[in-house]
């Protein structure tokens, strides 16, 4: 009557059923509405950027997979959100080839050197970022108005340079509220930059769109809402600090919030769950470093944005948070450890 | 992770798993019929095995003793059946290993009346005669641990039992034997009560039940004897709220300190199935014969809760309730933490709570894992706070002491809710279960050096 052999297996005999690859999946999704926006607002160009770091980026992981003799990880979805950031970081009229340098960077040194999925301790998408910003410092700082009359119709000359030529920008170049500000010290109002009537890199310009994709990943509790929480507020508490004191030099913490990449940031790129700490608090220290750091680097450095190196230096941090910042375990009073 | 954990009435984390309880929950409990043969493993509890005291051949009549209790940590054992000793040796047990036990042929003919011993009066018994009691009659933990019961009553020298909370959580899947038995045995558990007040000295008794089961929760409010004191707290869904430590947070908002018990918060746990036991055999002197039993799962045609004698072969269970072609895993005891069955010839054990069968298509064993991405999810389900992602990747390169050591690995207790939830499949509790094998092995070891030095 019976089967001759039963199966077993050690308990739980019943699981969640949410793996990791559902959780990447529901990442891409809530990129595609900010992804759809940049297309929308910057035309072709955006969309040849974003599509050509994506596929540097999966083509990477791919055939590094293939050459180390492992089985191929990009159905986990990762290395296309990695390729997805990486695009909306750049900007629109960015040449193809540096931003196909970018994504292989990215996947190779950012992630598969460190053994792949789960061990990287930088996001891989601003380690191609950085990279490509300390090699192309011309081009990736030649930003692009947005909602030109033909931005569907002609793709600007720049985005197809051949490999290992400098670009040629066309005349016309925008610049974006950051460097506007930092440089001329005009301010554009929270509107448009919540809505994305801006310049400024692929993805980073519609805030609205963006912190709406972070709400849908947070209701299904597949992102911390603590850390773009702890870089909002902490950004938003220093800039407001800092437009009380003085609103002559310093600008509202509105525009502080809104413009940017902080936002992108805040949302996809500091919430990489394998390059954040793993505790409550921990979550908290991270956030607020970026936070904190973002408005330091835009208001006293040299450079107009700072969200990217504010990120990448707290993923250098956030192992050490994790060593020192563990949960009080039950039925003990130690919070903290002690090293 | 709630955006808004507010912790009243409950343990921090912890995990909600569908309940799949609908199926068993209205079903009254029913007596099993005896089975032809009873295997009795005398293993069946946490401690020293009990000593089989009769002789292949003999005759015994159902509640009669068949071995005794060697020693404090252990309990006797009774005859579950009336029926004849048909063989002394040893016999197959869940964890595979053989273990010395009795085969039973059971009389077809007996009318099964049960053999009364001295029986215990509530009202003049002390609370060392109720101990005793309590051992002679074999009661062990019936919520799944087996601990023996009057070990855990007795309240160590310099302690004080102020609380006793009785466990009415069931907060495994499937499982609605406590839930019957506080819809039908109210008498039998307030008696228990009774026993158990006393025994432990405890100023009040206070019943701690989920609201999934608020019809018990009512049913059991109505009956309290107005002597009594008891309480009935009422408390969210959650597993895994039926574990001790969990239950006594719930309850009395206390946290019971790393690597202890519940009596250094003033607190004794008892389940409700093992009180209403207590309350059911103690006036009457008898040992235990039989529990109740879950039968549930995918692959089960008479899903129900059933009273089945202790030893009944689990062969024999399944062929009556009818069970599908295609089974391919059976776990005693609930999804969660229940043990998956390898072999049908092993036999029911005071221990089992519940008997689940899954057949191929039922079976959500995950496909594929993956590295631990940091989700910090196993973090949000941990009841003990512990970091299992970080065990888990101390785990991979077999850091045990340092587990035990920095990460208080000893402090888990197997709940699975960390596996449960983690997106990457990773089998954490699995590896935990190891790593305390092997930290507490080494833990002897270095006891014994040291005597030895
Ligand atoms: S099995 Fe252990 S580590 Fe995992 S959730 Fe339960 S107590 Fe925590
Ligand atoms: S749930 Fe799994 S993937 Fe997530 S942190 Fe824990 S172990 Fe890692």
């Amino acid at each position: 009557m019976f089967k001759k052999t039963l199966d077993i297996s050690s308990s739980p005999h019943i699981y969640k059923g949410r793996s990791t690859d559902d959780i990447m999946k529901n990442v891409v999704w809530a990129l595609l509405p900010v992804v759809g926006f940049s297309v929308y607002s910057f035309g072709w160009n955006a969309l040849w950027v974003i599509a050509t770091a994506t596929l540097a980026c999966v083509l990477t992981e791919h055939v590094l997979c293939k050459l180390s003799k492992k089985e191929t990880t990009v159905q986990d979805y990762s290395a296309l959100i990695t390729g997805l950031l990486l695009g909306l970081t750049l900007p629109p009229i960015f040449p193809l080839w540096m931003a196909f340098v970018g994504g292989v960077i990215g996947i190779a040194l950012g992630k598969y050197v460190f053994g792949g999925l789960g061990y990287n301790v930088f996001n891989p998408a601003l380690v191609g970022r950085a990279v490509l910003q300390a090699a192309f410092p011309v081009a990736i700082t030649t930003w692009h108005p947005a909602f030109l009359a033909d931005r569907f119709s002609t793709v600007s000359g720049s985005v197809f340079t051949w490999p290992f030529m400098q670009p040629q920008f066309d005349a016309i170049s925008g610049a974006t509220p950051l460097s506007a500000f930092k440089f001329d010290g005009i301010t554009a109002s929270t509107a448009e930059l919540a809505f994305g009537q801006i310049s400024g890199s692929t993805g980073e310009t519609c805030a609205i769109l963006i912190a709406l994709g972070g709400v849908y990943l947070i209701a299904r509790n597949m992102m911390s809402w603590r850390i773009p929480a702890a870089v909002l507020l902490s950004a938003f508490v220093l800039s407001g600090l800092l437009y009380v004191i003085n609103s002559e030099v310093y600008p509202s913490p509105f525009f502080m919030l809104f413009s940017g990449g902080l936002m992108l940031g805040a949302v996809f790129m500091a919430t990489d769950m394998v390059s954040s700490p793993i505790t409550p608090i921990g979550l908290w220290i991270y956030g607020g470093i970026i936070g904190i750091l973002t408005i330091v680097i835009r208001i006293w450095s040299g450079l107009p944005e700072g969200v990217m190196y504010s990120i990448l230096l707290a993923n250098a941090i956030s192992p050490h948070i994790d060593k020192v910042i563990q949960n009080r375990v039950y039925g003990t009073s130690r919070k903290i450890k002690t090293i | 992770m709630a955006l808004f954990n507010f912790h009243k009435n409950t343990f921090k984390h912890g995990i909600h798993p569908p309940e799949s309880k609908d199926e068993t929950r209205g079903l009254p409990i029913r007596q099993f019929p005896f089975s032809p043969v009873i295997i009795l493993p005398m293993a069946q509890h946490i401690g020293t095995p009990s000593e089989i005291v009769v002789r292949e051949g003999q005759e015994v009549v159902r509640g009669e003793l068949l071995a005794k209790a060697v020693g404090y940590l252990s309990v006797p054992m009774h005859a579950p059946v009336s029926g004849i000793i048909r063989k002394i040796a040893n016999v197959p047990t869940i964890s595979g290993k053989m273990s010395p036990g009795i085969y039973l042929e059971t009389f077809p003919s007996s009318t099964q009346e049960v053999l009364e011993g001295k029986p215990i009066d509530p009202d003049t018994a002390t609370a060392e005669e109720i101990l005793q009691g309590i051992q002679d009659a074999g009661i062990v933990g019936l919520g799944g641990a087996a601990f023996p019961t009057h070990v855990k009553l007795k309240v160590p020298e310099g302690k004080k039992c102020e609380t006793l909370l009785i466990n009415g959580i069931e907060c495994e899947p499937y499982l609605t034997t406590d839930h019957r038995v506080m819809l039908e045995q109210e008498s039998d558990i307030f008696t228990g009560i009774k026993y158990l007040l006393k025994a432990t000295g405890a100023g009040k008794a206070i019943i701690g039940i989920e609201a999934n089961k608020q019809d018990a929760a009512d049913h059991l409010a109505r009956h309290i004897p107005e002597d009594l004191p008891v309480s009935i707290k009422v408390l969210p869904v959650k597993y895994p709220q039926g574990a001790e430590k969990m239950l006594v947070t719930s309850v009395l908002q206390k946290e019971v300190p790393s690597q202890g018990f519940p009596i250094e918060v003033g607190v004794v746990v008892v389940n409700v199935a093992t009180t209403a036991e207590i309350g059911r055999l103690l006036p009457h002197g008898s040992g235990i014969q039989e529990r109740v039993i879950t039968i549930a799962g995918p692959g089960v045609k008479k899903k129900g809760n059933y009273r089945i004698p202790v030893g009944t072969p689990l062969r024999f269970v399944l062929e009556h309730v009818g069970v599908d072609e295609d089974i391919t895993e059976v776990y005693m005891g609930g999804p969660m933490m229940g043990v998956a069955v390898s072999n049908l010839d092993i036999s029911i054990v005071k221990g089992t709570s519940g008997i689940l069968v899954f057949t191929g298509k039922d079976v959500s064993q995950p496909s594929k894992t993956y590295p631990c991405i940091k989700c910090g999810a196993c973090l949000d389900a941990c009841p003990i706070l512990l970091n299992p992602s970080k065990l888990g990747i101390l785990a991979k390169f077999e850091a045990y002491d340092e587990m035990a050591r920095d990460f208080h690995l000893m402090d888990c207790f197997e709940c699975g809710s960390c596996t449960y939830v983690c997106p990457s499949h990773i089998p954490l509790v699995q590896y935990f279960r190891l790593a305390k094998r092997v930290v507490r092995k080494r833990q002897a070891e270095k006891k014994e050096e040291e005597v030895n030095v």
